[in-house]
């Protein structure tokens, strides 16, 4: 759906990313995983057109990403940013329905999305609240809302990023929020997650890919990305691979 | 804070506002016409043919005074008002203030030009006086403005942050150069500077009109096409572009509808502070923040409020005239330090 070829990208001088191959597959989340500085949101940033490439090229279905028009990019293509800076007191259903400014699908279907995106983002109990009055969990949760109305219903041709969903949530939300966003996945849509828990990654990803100074370190299933060597030569960081005993997918101690 | 008051009952509450509010600016002043009157010589000046005791009076008195200057108030409070809402959108900052980029301080530049310059120069030519002021006010806030732009700008990206600080410079530049011809200035223009930095809609007069009128209703007209942008744009611009909007040419469009506002409303009426500030941020919290109310309700509320702030210029020390910009900084900068504290508790 979404994918990068030779990707390169600098920033004052000093490259980023050099020559970067990403692919984002309908129906897989794909985890980007990588010690800060490696380049994880920079990589965001160049496939969802915010930076731009200096060599290598960022196709969305097969044509080159700078030449789709503005509001039909957006409405295949969503973007949650890490953090928000909105500071003025929108209520939440109003936030979660910019995400439905890209479309013409009339006010009551808009509603209706809006509905539907809250209560997959668990955040349906927040109608009629202020945005201001929310914690930083919650805002969080109402912007995921927000992206998959922009997208809703999802299915093939669609493409989330998300920088680091989870980094202000306890933990039943951080597993709420992934099985969101793996569900949405499932429906068809291609999703790009960068994480820092590694567990969380092993659980939700299809793929990952390991990000080390601006190159792919590894990347592939995520029992083949999620070994002892890698994670050593990447994060520095002595570790115990386990199996999780219920679902079988890696699960990764700190010596 | 959630919002307060629903978009109809506000609507229809400064609609029954701005009625009363140009009413009394009508009516009232040095010699109080009756409701009556009012409207009968009202008539008379659209063409009906109504007579009566000291119809033609008041029929002079409206058309020659009341009628431009209560029109001057309305474009004036109105055009301010959208222009706060556009900044204070831009900035994603409920405190912003048109002058911030700049405007206000290059038209007041123009101005202090076109005022000094008169004696300096041994006057401007006989077809050029009438209009040098509003031109050389108007040209003096593009200008600013523009710079104000141009030194944000770079790599065909629009930074906010510098824009802001290009404005306090270049601010803090034409102030220096309003010092300038202030220095230079003799004792009658200096008193003509003085009095139009502290805004006046006294000497309405039609050519002085027309100009404003137009850039208001296309301001009127054109900011509310941007309003959805506007609620993006509060997200954040990088939000904003993914949701589909060209912020670049939005920005740009909103710098513009801005320079033009409140270039023409210094132009027409001086220097009339914290209209622009306050009114957006007022109806912001009895209706919400979203564009698509904010920005018609601001028109109104705008428009309304100036007028009431130049009704009590023109009685508080009847049958003297207060600069209306005294009034306005005297009510205005009291609420907006109250907005503060109570932004803070």
């Amino acid at each position: 759906m979404l994918r990068t070829e030779g990707l390169s990208v600098s920033r004052g001088g000093q490259s980023v990313l050099d020559g970067l191959d990403v692919e984002l597959r309908a129906g897989e989340v794909l985890g980007v995983l990588g010690p800060n500085g490696a380049g994880k949101s920079t990589l965001l940033a160049a496939l969802c057109g915010e930076l731009a490439v200096e060599a290598g090229r960022v196709e969305l279905a097969g044509r080159p990403l700078a030449d789709w028009p503005g509001p039909e990019r957006a409405r295949r293509l969503a973007v949650l940013p890490q953090s928000s800076s909105l500071s003025f007191a929108f209520r939440v259903e109003d936030v979660v329905g910019m995400g439905r400014l890209p479309h013409a699908s009339g006010r009551r279907r808009d509603e209706e999305i809006v509905g539907l995106a809250l209560e997959a983002a668990d955040a349906a109990y927040l109608h009629g609240r202020s945005y201001l009055a929310l914690s930083g969990g919650e805002r969080q949760r109402v912007h995921l809302a927000r992206v998959l109305a922009q997208l809703w219903p999802g299915g093939e041709g669609r493409v989330l990023l998300l920088d680091e969903p989870t980094s202000m949530l306890d933990p039943l939300h951080q597993h709420t929020t992934l099985q969101a966003v793996s569900d949405f996945a499932t429906q068809g849509a291609a999703v790009l997650v960068i994480l820092h828990d590694l567990n969380l990654a092993a659980r939700y990803c299809d793929r990952l890919v390991l990000l080390h100074e601006g190159r792919a370190h590894a990347s592939g299933a995520v029992d083949e990305v999620l070994r002892v060597e890698p994670l050593r030569a990447v994060f520095g960081l002595d570790v115990l691979v386990q199996r999780h005993p219920e679902r079988g997918h890696p699960l990764i101690v700190a010596r | 804070m959630t919002v307060v008051v629903r978009p109809r009952p506000l609507f229809v509450a400064l609609g029954l506002l701005l009625a009363l509010a140009i009413w009394l600016s009508l009516a009232l002043g040095p010699v109080s016409l009756p409701l009556g009157d009012t409207v009968r010589a009202g008539l008379r000046l659209l063409g009906m043919p109504l007579s009566g005791d000291g119809l033609a009076r008041a029929e002079l008195i409206l058309g020659q005074i009341r009628v431009p200057r209560t029109l001057l108030g309305l474009a004036v409070g109105g055009v301010l008002a959208l222009s706060g809402v556009a900044m204070q959108g831009l900035f994603r900052n409920p405190l912003a203030d048109p002058g911030l980029v700049g405007v206000s301080s290059g038209a007041a530049l123009g101005a202090a030009f076109a005022i000094v310059g008169a004696s300096l120069f041994g006057g401007w030519p006989a077809w050029l006086a009438p209009y040098v002021l509003s031109l050389s006010a108007f040209g003096g806030g593009l200008g600013v403005t523009w710079l104000v732009y141009r030194v944000g700008r770079r790599d065909g990206q629009t930074s906010v942050a510098t824009m802001l600080l290009a404005g306090i410079a270049l601010t803090a530049l034409a102030g220096a150069a309003i010092g300038l011809f202030t220095y230079l200035a003799d004792d009658a223009t200096l008193r003509t500077l003085t009095f139009w930095n502290l805004g006046s809609l006294n000497g309405a007069s039609y050519p002085r009109l027309w100009p404003l009128l137009l850039v208001t209703a296309a301001v009127a007209v054109w900011l509310p096409r941007r309003a959805t942008a506007l609620n993006a744009l509060l997200l954040g611009e990088s939000e904003a572009r993914h949701l589909g909007f060209d912020i670049e040419r939005i920005k740009r469009e909103l710098v513009f509808c801005t320079a033009l506002g409140v270039g023409a409303a210094v132009a027409a009426a001086g220097m009339i502070g914290f209209i622009g500030l306050v009114v957006p941020h007022l109806v912001r919290l009895l209706v919400g923040p979203d564009h698509r109310v904010l920005l018609p309700a601001s028109l109104l509320a705008g428009a309304a409020l100036l007028l009431l702030a130049d009704l009590l210029a023109r009685l508080l020390l009847a049958p003297a005239e207060l600069p209306i910009g005294i009034v306005t900084a005297l009510i205005g900068a009291p609420f907006f330090l109250f907005l503060l504290v109570r932004g803070r508790a």
